[in-house]
């Protein structure tokens, strides 16, 4: 099966571990990844501005290159660029007169017709089976205790979410697979301070503790995330938290991709 | 023909939009238009006395008023023509405020010029007009009540006091409803019990109130005035004549099933009443739980020590026909499930429980014998955490409404726990506090101040476990700081939603409901406990959220009205009703098998066959007359000849002057 694949930006710097290891994981899963030709930019935050049709434009632009592509599915690692890219796609679905002025801004490129469907890997690897994903199992990872930590764009708004909003299963479900241990998390869906990180690194830092420390209380040795902005922020901003804490002990954090490749060998 | 055309202002409603001269104008150049003239409310004394001292002075054979929806004003116009002497069915009234002003308020010219078109085709067809008679038939002066609560209840023992024989029908083995299940009520601290079960006993007693519990109602037809019902007694496996509510047979019942009437969080036995002040006291066996089914006889415990040998495993469903001329529909509410606020942890943890849950705890007679404990240990919670508009004023839940009750009831809630636990802490998330009542403000400040409930103004956005507390993350939006509270035991105000089987029932009584399932009024304002569906009213939470003074104020509402309508010596019907030309009709059937409310029947005259309506049962929706390829059968003030010029005129294919022979389009 040939799966067009979105990347963005922040895969091809700060989260290139996160692309690696998806990309090796999907590869012995047997799915063939194609990077979509001549993306850009994902149009980042999604815009609240409905009559600001330029913020859609890149998102859209994206999407007409997969139509192009002849597929009718893209799929994305970064939870920012789904949760832009599956917006966008809703509200020309939506408001079929925006799609015809965005279509005719853009008269360079054939127009979009609405039909791709945006999806996230999480979403492709549940489509997949756990059958599947468990007998690709090389090595159990029995005995290890993960917190699943979603964040919000993959949640939020309810018209894109993979999952149930406030009681998502879908990464404890995967862990399941691989042999681990999902522990109790109910900060799995608390904020984690988001953009607040580039100029109040004191917010995250805050934030991030109690995720962390919720995540500890409940034994975990681990905590998994899919986002790139989320893995920054309970990752790096760990350092932070020790000015403010200076008890706090770390804790690990990785993308459940980098889980996965250690459980499938890869 | 002499027509007489009073536009009306509505204030500013009509005539902000609409250029009212020019209407005057332009319709009085019409033909047949004698007198043409706008007031400003046509429908107050003067503009009445108007429209009666012109139809006398220009002697006007029919009158056409250009104003609100004929469903405001129509029968007060109709009065008004009459009492100058001219049948009321010589009268047309356009629409042109709901269906012209107000919704075209941005294009002041063209709504002019709308009006002036919806006039003209009220004109057009005014001209077929012919004078009706209103039909009388004998009326049934027997009442069904359907929804044993306290609506119920109090609406069956009004009509019941006036004479009026009342069917009272309650789908569970009880009287009583959601009032039987509270503590405490707002704001006078009466005791739910104390104040209610002396009417579930009046009721039952009454020589005017036949009572049916554990039954529904199956089947509605009939029309105002005589309705004919049929309701299903369900069978409780016990004969209710000879059961004498002793209880020796829950003592020997193997079965331990959850009590609904306690929420779940007491027990009861396969053969139970739902509380022991339950009436009738009459034991019912739920056979879902019993070991035995009708085929197979396991366990005979209950059989065997019944002294007066009720119990009857044989027994079947019992379909009873009854005659009544109105119905009063108090189906009351429920709660919005748990597991539908999983944001509040709802439905995943045993200690977030409803407000419903809370007073069976708080109830001297429910399942902790009114001691406050938590479900999960049976702990006594040293704090509380009330959570209001738990799915409602919440579009997101797909509950945009006020669930009216719920500060209330959760002050209310908040003072019992003080009394119950004085050392506990008692915190009341809300939105903003609703207490518009009498007396009901002065209790939330003595909850808030004397009782010393802490309330914060904020939402809630999370709850959950931590070891053996429950930690609520919410908002304090007056410091501006969000909150985090430890906490034993959390309660919320799920949203108030109508109860199970009242869409049903609304499709049986062609009730209309509104988007929520809650049943619509004729009017809001004017006409709050009748519905569309005429004789039906509607009695408490059937129709909105409700508290019990004010369920209980319009029950006796609509007893009133159903005794002031039963008062009458029969029943007045509009003759808005199908008749049939018996020489266009081939009595093919075709409108027969239309009808929806079987009011047409096929007669044979030696060789002749033709569709015959019963005028009585009749609604005049039309469908007959849209199915009928002969235009054989028409309704009696929208026939064909009226619709289709009135059509005609308005697209502008006819000027609507002239008259035609044939009913053809």
């Amino acid at each position: 099966m040939e799966i067009v694949y979105f990347p963005g930006c922040t895969l091809k710097t700060t989260a290139l571990s996160l692309e690696t290891s998806a990309l090796s994981v999907a590869k012995a899963l047997g799915l063939e990844i194609k990077e979509l030709e001549r993306w850009n930019c994902c149009g980042t935050v999604y815009s609240l501005a409905t009559d600001d049709l330029m913020k859609q434009v890149a998102s859209i632009r994206n999407l007409i290159y997969v139509q192009a592509s002849g597929h009718r599915e893209v799929m994305t690692l970064c939870s920012m660029c789904y949760n832009t890219l599956a917006q966008a796609n809703i509200f020309v679905r939506k408001n079929k007169k925006y799609l015809e002025k965005i279509n005719a801004f853009m008269e360079e490129e054939p127009d979009y017709k609405a039909e791709v469907e945006v999806k996230h890997f999480l979403t492709l690897l549940k489509e997949l089976g756990a059958e599947k994903i468990r007998e690709a199992v090389k090595n159990s990872l029995s005995g290890l205790k993960v917190a699943c930590y979603y964040g919000c764009l993959l949640l939020r708004p309810k018209e894109v979410r993979i999952d149930d909003c406030e009681r998502p299963r879908i990464l404890e479900e995967l862990m399941e697979c691989l042999g681990a241990e999902p522990v109790y998390f109910p900060y799995q869906t608390e904020c984690c301070g988001s953009y607040h990180t580039a100029v109040k690194p004191d917010i995250v830092a805050r934030r991030v503790y109690q995720i962390l420390n919720n995540a500890k209380e409940n034994d975990a040795d681990l905590i998994v995330t899919s986002c790139p902005l989320c893995f920054f922020n309970l990752k790096d901003r760990q350092r932070d938290i020790k000015k403010i804490y200076p008890d706090f002990k770390e804790i690990e954090v990785a993308y459940f991709t980098q889980i996965m490749a250690k459980a499938l060998g890869v | 023909m002499r027509i007489g055309v009073f536009v009306c202002h509505c204030g500013r409603n009509i005539a902000g939009t609409v250029d009212i001269k020019k209407v005057v104008e332009e319709i009085s150049k019409s033909k047949d238009v004698v007198f043409c003239t706008d007031y400003i409310y046509l429908c107050s004394e003067p503009g009445q006395q108007t429209i009666k001292e012109k139809i006398k002075e220009l002697e006007l054979s029919h009158v056409i008023i250009a104003a609100c929806t004929p469903a405001l004003h129509g029968i007060t116009f109709g009065r008004a023509v009459e009492e100058a002497g001219l049948n009321r069915y010589l009268l047309e009234i356009a629409n042109i405020r709901e269906q012209c002003s107000w919704v075209h308020q941005v294009c002041p010219e063209e709504a002019t010029k709308k009006a002036i078109g919806l006039i003209k085709a009220a004109l057009a067809k005014i001209r077929y007009a012919k004078p009706l008679k209103p039909i009388k038939v004998p009326l049934t002066k027997r009442v069904l009540v359907i929804g044993g609560g306290i609506a119920g209840i109090r609406a069956a023992l009004d009509i019941a006091q006036g004479g009026i024989e009342v069917y009272l029908v309650e789908k569970s083995p009880s009287l009583g409803g959601h009032m039987a299940q509270l503590s405490e009520t707002f704001p006078t601290l009466d005791c739910s019990a104390c104040i209610l079960t002396p009417l579930m006993v009046e009721a039952a007693h009454h020589k005017n109130i036949r009572l049916f519990t554990y039954a529904e109602v199956k089947k509605v037809e009939g029309v105002i005035g005589n309705f004919k019902v049929t309701i299903e007694k369900k069978p409780r496996y016990v004969i209710p004549e000879k059961c004498t509510g002793c209880g020796d047979c829950v003592d020997v019942c193997p079965v331990i099933v959850p009590n609904e009437f306690d929420q779940g969080l007491g027990a009861r036995k396969a053969i139970y009443v739902p509380f022991p002040q339950a009436v009738p006291l009459v034991y019912t066996i739920d056979l879902e739980h019993c070991l035995n089914d009708q085929k197979l006889i396991v366990c005979e415990h209950c059989f065997k020590i019944c002294g007066p040998k009720a119990v009857n495993f044989l027994m079947e469903p019992e379909e009873i026909e009854v005659e009544v001329g109105a119905i009063i529909v108090a189906t009351g509410y429920e709660l919005l499930p748990l597991e539908n606020l999983s944001e509040y942890g709802g439905g995943e943890y045993e200690d977030v429980i409803s407000s419903l849950d809370f007073e069976r705890l708080a109830s001297a007679s429910g399942p902790t014998g009114g001691v406050i404990r938590r479900p999960s240990d049976g702990k006594i919670p040293k704090s509380v955490v009330f959570i209001q508009c738990a799915g409602s004023r919440d579009p997101e839940h797909g509950r945009p409404y006020c669930s009216k009750i719920c500060c209330m009831y959760t002050a209310k809630h908040a003072l019992t726990y003080k009394h119950l636990v004085p050392d506990g802490e008692a915190y009341v998330f809300y939105i903003d506090v609703r207490a518009a009542g009498k007396r009901y403000e002065e209790f939330v400040q003595r909850v808030m101040g004397e009782e010393r409930a802490i309330y914060l103004r904020g939402k809630v956005s999370k709850v959950f476990r931590h070891n053996e507390k429950m930690v609520v993350l919410g908002v304090d939006t007056l410091s501006g700081r969000s909150v985090e509270i430890e906490t034993d035991l959390v309660v919320v105000a799920p949203a108030i939603v109508p109860s199970k089987g009242a869409e049903k029932l609304a499709k049986l009584l062609k009730a209309p409901v509104d988007e929520f399932g809650f049943m619509s009024e004729i009017h809001p304002k004017l006409r709050p406990v009748e519905s569309v569906s005429l004789g039906v009213y509607l009695a408490g939470a059937v129709q909105a959220p409700k508290d019990i003074s004010e369920s209980v104020a319009q029950a006796s509402a609509a007893a009133s009205k159903v005794l002031s309508f039963l008062s009458q010596k029969e029943a007045t019907l509009e003759p808005i009703v199908a008749f049939v030309n018996k020489e266009l009709c081939k009595g093919c059937g075709l409108c027969r098998r239309a009808c929806p409310f079987k009011a047409i029947t096929i007669i044979r005259e030696g060789k002749k066959r033709y569709a015959k309506v019963e005028e009585a049962l009749c609604q005049g929706c039309g469908v007959c007359m849209a199915i009928c390829e002969e235009h054989a059968i028409n309704v009696a003030g929208f026939t064909y000849e009226q619709l289709s010029a009135q059509i005609r005129t308005l697209l502008g294919i006819d000027d609507g002057e002239k008259t035609v022979k044939s009913g053809k389009i």
